[in-house]
């Protein structure tokens, strides 16, 4: 598969990913949105989906080399900024700067 | 223009901002591409990611009425931008309604193309090393961390992830993400149902 290509089917993959997420409640749930439970899974499966995406992004790091001391700061620089300011790119943007920056040092 | 450091030509980054049309999976997909996932890891991160829409879906559900393709337009379109515009709208007459959902989710869409596309070509004028932008991805997670902790303040979904996710990876390293996901849920329901019963 060219290069180009494998984009196009990674695009595909995404859209099709993606659509089904916002297309499945209309299709499951039609007329039940106001279900007590469904509100209670609503509320409480992002935070703890986020919780476990952040560790799973960061399972592989070695802790015990420059890596991951690298890791930690960038990972303390991000939540630093975005608790201080409060914009997602900026805080996004600023760690991963730091982060390039120290592991290409 | 984060895409064009990988070499992509810019107009991959419209296609993209055109049918897959999600901000953070779009910025997350730069993270997996540098890092050299496979196909199946950016399906599931990408449907994980992007999780949060069924919910949008479920409390638009009594919004959105019958209107055929239009319909499926909106659901396509539901992205955190359109949600919190179509949420604080709050149009009495259903006429007005159909076309204010459709004009804010269409308008909405046409923004997100045309400025990834102006991204994309700004981009390509110059190049870096990409060395590390793979932290993109837990920054990304750890920000949507702090925004769902202001939104909840509520210890008890983030203790639940956390036990889950550790259990998981001791015990299956490799399918981690599935196993602590389908534990964490089942641990919250269960606990929704011990706490209705006493």
């Amino acid at each position: 598969m060219s290069n180009t290509e494998y984009i196009l089917t990674v695009i595909l993959v995404m859209t099709i990913a993606t659509f089904s997420t916002r297309i499945m409640p209309f299709l499951f749930f039609h007329g039940r949105g106001n279900h007590p439970i469904m509100s209670y899974i609503a509320k409480y499966t992002p935070p703890m989906i986020m919780s476990i995406l952040v560790v799973y992004t960061l399972k592989d790091v070695n802790f015990s080399n420059e890596i991951g001391l690298y890791t930690v700061l960038a990972v303390v620089a991000t939540i630093t900024i975005h608790v201080w300011k409060g914009n997602p790119l900026v805080s996004i943007f600023t760690g991963t700067f730091l982060y390039m920056f120290l592991i290409q040092m | 223009m984060l895409f064009q450091n990988l070499g992509y030509p810019w107009y991959l980054a419209t296609l993209m901002a055109f049918f897959v049309y999600a901000g953070t999976a779009q910025f997350m997909i730069i993270g997996l591409l540098a890092a050299g996932v496979g196909l199946t890891e950016i399906a599931i991160s990408t449907f994980l990611i992007n999780s949060r829409h069924i919910f949008y879906g479920i409390s638009m559900l009594n919004h959105y009425g019958d209107w055929g393709l239009r319909k499926v337009y909106l659901a396509f379109g539901l992205t955190d931008e359109t949600y919190s515009l179509v949420t604080t709208i709050d149009p009495k007459d259903a006429v007005k309604k159909k076309q204010q959902y459709f004009l804010i989710t269409a308008l909405n869409h046409s923004y997100w193309v045309i400025s990834c596309t102006i991204g994309a070509v700004i981009g390509s004028s110059f190049s870096i090393n990409t060395q590390g932008m793979e932290f993109t991805l837990t920054a990304l997670f750890v920000v949507l961390l702090i925004e769902q902790w202001k939104k909840i303040k509520n210890l008890l979904p983030f203790m639940i992830a956390a036990f889950s996710a550790a259990v998981a990876l001791y015990l299956f390293s490799e399918q981690m993400l599935l196993v602590s996901i389908a534990l964490s849920v089942t641990l919250l329901i269960a606990n929704n149902l011990i706490k209705k019963s006493r």
